[in-house]
């Protein structure tokens, strides 16, 4: 495996040297994902493996181009899982790639993002240095919190090659239940549920349904399931339209309009923007499906306490992400400069001057 | 420990000017550099480093700190930004050259908001206030240090700190939303957001844990948490070690996540019975707790698990905690862990390492050889959990050669750390403690990015320079010393 971190370096270290830009590469399925893809490919498929699991410690490394699904059927077979529920977006989607983009599914408010469970990355920078950051403990103050950094970065920090993960226990059972109600009648449930110790590991509203699913002790998700009300959705039934969610397979995903995500405060009322709109983690994330001009839903997204990414489709011209002020793009500036002096890994995916 | 404590000298030429560019925007009240008035923020919770600053600022407005931060800039003086001054690794030792900046006088608890389950505080709110502040929501900050009763949010967020439920509930990092924070050029930025997420780099993960030493946070945005509705503990004895360890994976690998798992070794255990009469065993080799929250169903299920699986993990005990006030007065003891070591001891120092858990048994194994290697003892307490071993050294610091051979234990257990796969700093902070041990876990390259990281903020390195990352000619001289893992880790550096 040592020769194909030699390999990447050198890669690296050529591309540095000539100022040509690279664009890192796992399984390819979230190509459609930020900025314009562009550049000599570099491949991190071929560095892939589990390197450490042990279930008593709930920490899982692997390398970079590991298939999520490999990970994840590790870990079911003792009982534990990735509790950010990554998106895979289609077959051969890599540890590196979840990592990269930092996406996180259903469950996210309720246990954490990705970079919630990084405990360490280990990277090639754009000048090709092997360099390890944070470790395989949970608790780990040593040094600045590189690998949170690196965690959807986009690439343009450095080429992932390994990751160390906190994982967490199944649930021992579980339940979705659907109640009908208005979308402002959604919101507030969600927050006010959230309020109270309930076992909810994900809330979805679209089309005059709410879904809430609860996860944990039996005891506590028929308790909670109670105090919810609503009718239990079957669970062949149930995955289905989690997955849906976690997927974007979900028919609120479907047509041809831009896909826009819009990450609010929760209580953030029913934003009136025209389109299709899918509601979920708990009130803080709003999918837009709409043709509507990039500054009327960043601006709307802004006065929510939030950003808006235009996550599929669309003029990407416009910019796929949130703009920065400018203090703040100062730093991203010099951080990029940290860490790829030469401005090679995955220029403009993230944004057009990083 | 004494690598740093020589004391530099104020320069009193240096020390008017920078007053009187002070003086021009601060009433005189805030700025205090006679040497009586300045002396008591000579050092923070680890008080074997001392340095007196030569100026001490305490404004009360952000304005003023940004006028400070300005001042300092154009004038290349130092900053040291301060809380409550309860860190355990020197993060907030003064300069004798530079400015302390005392945010103590922001208190303010400035919004919290019910519905939406946030707390913007400035950073002089003390941890504890925050939870008492919303516990009429039936709301908490579920970050809960040790010293939570003294420290202050904004020196939680540049510590990352931790506490007892960190498996559980996580570290600051994951409980903060937002940071409003200055630049040392004195510009305001406002990090992360009211939403779960935020546009560009997680620059708010990356000034959290920063020690101060990437910019000066004016106010803090935090998560509450709902109040779990019951918790209950149960307190087990083993008679060795290895199936104390044991059992902690067993509970772990039943697919458990208790809110609270600590351990604590025979000496840990002799000495806060001694202290705080919790109940434990003395005659045992450690003693276990082990701490479900939730509803009262789930804990009544959790906590009968637990105790089964201690049982058949083989400790000699179990009890659980009958009602509230017991479980409080297990827990009591494990708190007063630090002050009991300190009552069977003139001195104590306070290591913070975290280990893979399953390697504890050999890990104080190991300590003990190292108890007789070098003629002091120790008491472990483990927050079992999460990994985070806190080895008590006990010495006395009057006795010629004991704060040096205790020194030298603590460096050679944060090596026994990294050896079995872990860190040398699990919640306390490198500081100026532990920098020399920073060598040990990074390697140059790894060191070089942290500074190049911290040029990225701070161009002229005027936040809490010397400070948590090591220079390399630092690391050189220290590996003359240190071989590790049988490899020279400055291979290409000269040697002077």
């Amino acid at each position: 495996m040592q020769d194909i971190i030699d390999k990447l370096s050198r890669l690296i270290r050529d591309a540095a040297a000539q100022k040509r830009p690279l664009c890192i590469r796992g399984g390819g399925t979230k190509d459609f994902y930020g900025g314009p893809v562009h550049g000599y490919k570099l491949n991190t498929g071929d560095y892939r493996g589990i390197v450490d699991y042990e279930p008593t410690e709930l920490v899982i490394t692997a390398r970079a181009g590991t298939p999520l699904a490999e990970i994840e059927a590790a870990l079911r077979q003792k009982g534990q899982m990735l509790a950010f529920e990554p998106p895979q977006f289609g077959e051969g989607s890599t540890l590196g790639g979840c990592v990269a983009t930092g996406l996180s599914g259903p469950r996210r408010p309720y246990s954490g993002a990705v970079r919630d469970f990084v405990l360490g990355v280990r990277i090639l920078d754009g000048k090709g240095d092997d360099l390890r950051f944070g470790g395989q403990v949970m608790k780990n103050v040593a040094g600045y919190d590189v690998s949170r950094l690196i965690t959807g970065s986009l690439g343009t920090l450095g080429v992932l090659l390994e990751v160390s993960l906190k994982v967490l226990p199944l649930p021992v059972s579980e339940t979705t239940l659907r109640l009908k109600c208005t979308e402002a009648e959604a919101i507030e449930r969600m927050n006010r549920w959230a309020a109270q110790p309930l076992p909810i590991t994900a809330t979805a509203y679209r089309d005059g349904d709410l879904g809430v699913r609860l996860s944990g002790a039996r005891v506590a998700v028929e308790a909670a399931a109670k105090k919810i009300g609503g009718a239990p959705v079957a669970p062949a039934q149930a995955e289905h339209f989690w997955t849906g969610i976690r997927e974007q397979t979900d028919p609120s995903f479907a047509g041809d309009a831009p896909l826009w995500r819009l990450s609010v405060k929760s209580t953030t009322p029913p934003l009136a923007l025209p389109g299709q709109q899918l509601i979920e983690w708990g009130g803080a994330l709003r999918w837009l499906k709409s043709g509507a001009d990039a500054k009327t839903v960043r601006d709307a997204a802004t006065r929510a306490g939030g950003h808006a990414t235009l996550f599929r489709g669309g003029d990407k011209t416009i910019g796929v992400f949130h703009p920065l002020p400018p203090a703040l793009m100062k730093l991203h500036r010099n951080l990029k400069q940290a860490f790829d002096p030469a401005g090679i890994l995955n220029p403009g995916r993230l944004y057009a001057d990083l | 420990m004494t690598a740093v404590a020589e004391q530099v000298a104020v320069d009193f030429a240096r020390q008017r000017e920078v007053v009187a560019a002070l003086r021009a925007f601060l009433p005189q009240s805030s700025i205090l550099f006679d040497h009586e008035d300045v002396k008591p923020y000579e050092c923070d919770g680890l008080t074997a480093y001392r340095q007196v600053p030569m100026v001490v600022a305490l404004p009360e407005t952000e304005d003023q700190v940004c006028r400070i931060l300005k001042t300092c800039h154009a004038l290349k003086v130092p900053v040291v930004a301060r809380g409550a001054g309860t860190g355990l690794s020197g993060g907030a030792l003064p300069l004798g050259n530079g400015v302390l900046l005392s945010l103590a006088k922001f208190k303010r608890i400035v919004e919290i908001d019910e519905r939406a389950r946030i707390a913007r505080v400035q950073p002089g709110v003390r941890n504890l206030a925050i939870s008492e502040a919303v516990a009429p929501l039936g709301l908490y900050y579920a970050p809960d240090p040790s010293s939570q009763s003294a420290c202050t949010i904004g020196g939680n967020v540049a510590e990352n700190s931790g506490g007892v439920h960190c498996l559980k509930y996580g570290l600051t990092v994951h409980n903060i939303l937002r940071l409003r924070v200055a630049t040392v050029e004195g510009d305001i930025v406002e990090i992360g957001s009211e939403a779960l997420d935020a546009a560009g780099y997680d620059l708010l993960a990356l000034i959290t844990g920063s020690e101060g030493l990437l910019a000066v946070i004016l106010e803090v945005t935090v998560r509450l948490l709902p109040k779990p509705e019951y918790a209950q503990v149960v307190m087990a004895a083993f008679d060795d070690i290895e199936k104390a360890g044991q059992s902690v994976a067993n509970v772990i690998a039943a697919g458990i996540i208790p809110a609270g798992f600590e351990m604590m070794d025979q000496a840990a255990t002799r000495a806060v019975e001694g202290f705080a009469r919790a109940g434990y065993r003395t005659d045992v080799a450690a003693v276990l707790l082990c701490e479900t929250d939730g509803t009262r169903e789930e804990v009544a299920d959790e906590i009968r698990r637990v105790q089964e699986l201690m049982d058949a993990s083989g400790a000699v005990q179990t009890e659980v905690s009958r009602d509230e006030a017991q479980r409080l007065r297990f827990w009591a003891g494990r708190k007063a862990a630090f002050p009991a070591a300190g009552a069977i001891s003139p001195d104590y120092y306070c290591m913070d390492g975290t280990i893979p858990r399953r390697r504890i048994a050999e890990v104080l194994r190991r300590i003990t050889q190292l108890e007789t290697k070098y003629g002091l003892r120790c008491a472990n307490v483990f927050h079992a959990g999460d990994g985070n071993l806190h080895p008590l050294i006990l010495y006395d610091a009057n006795l010629p050669g004991e704060l040096d051979r205790t020194e030298a234990f603590g460096a050679e257990i944060l090596e026994l750390c990294l050896e079995v796969g872990g860190t040398i700093t699990g919640e306390h902070g490198v500081g100026v403690e532990k920098i020399n041990s920073m060598c040990v876990q990074f390697k140059p390259a790894e060191l070089e990015a942290f500074h190049r990281v911290k040029r990225a903020f701070d161009e002229r390195g005027l936040l809490n320079p010397g400070k948590a990352v090591p220079t390399l000619t630092r690391c050189a001289e220290y590996g003359r010393m240190h071989v590790h893992r049988g490899q020279e880790k400055f291979p290409d550096l000269p040697r002077f």
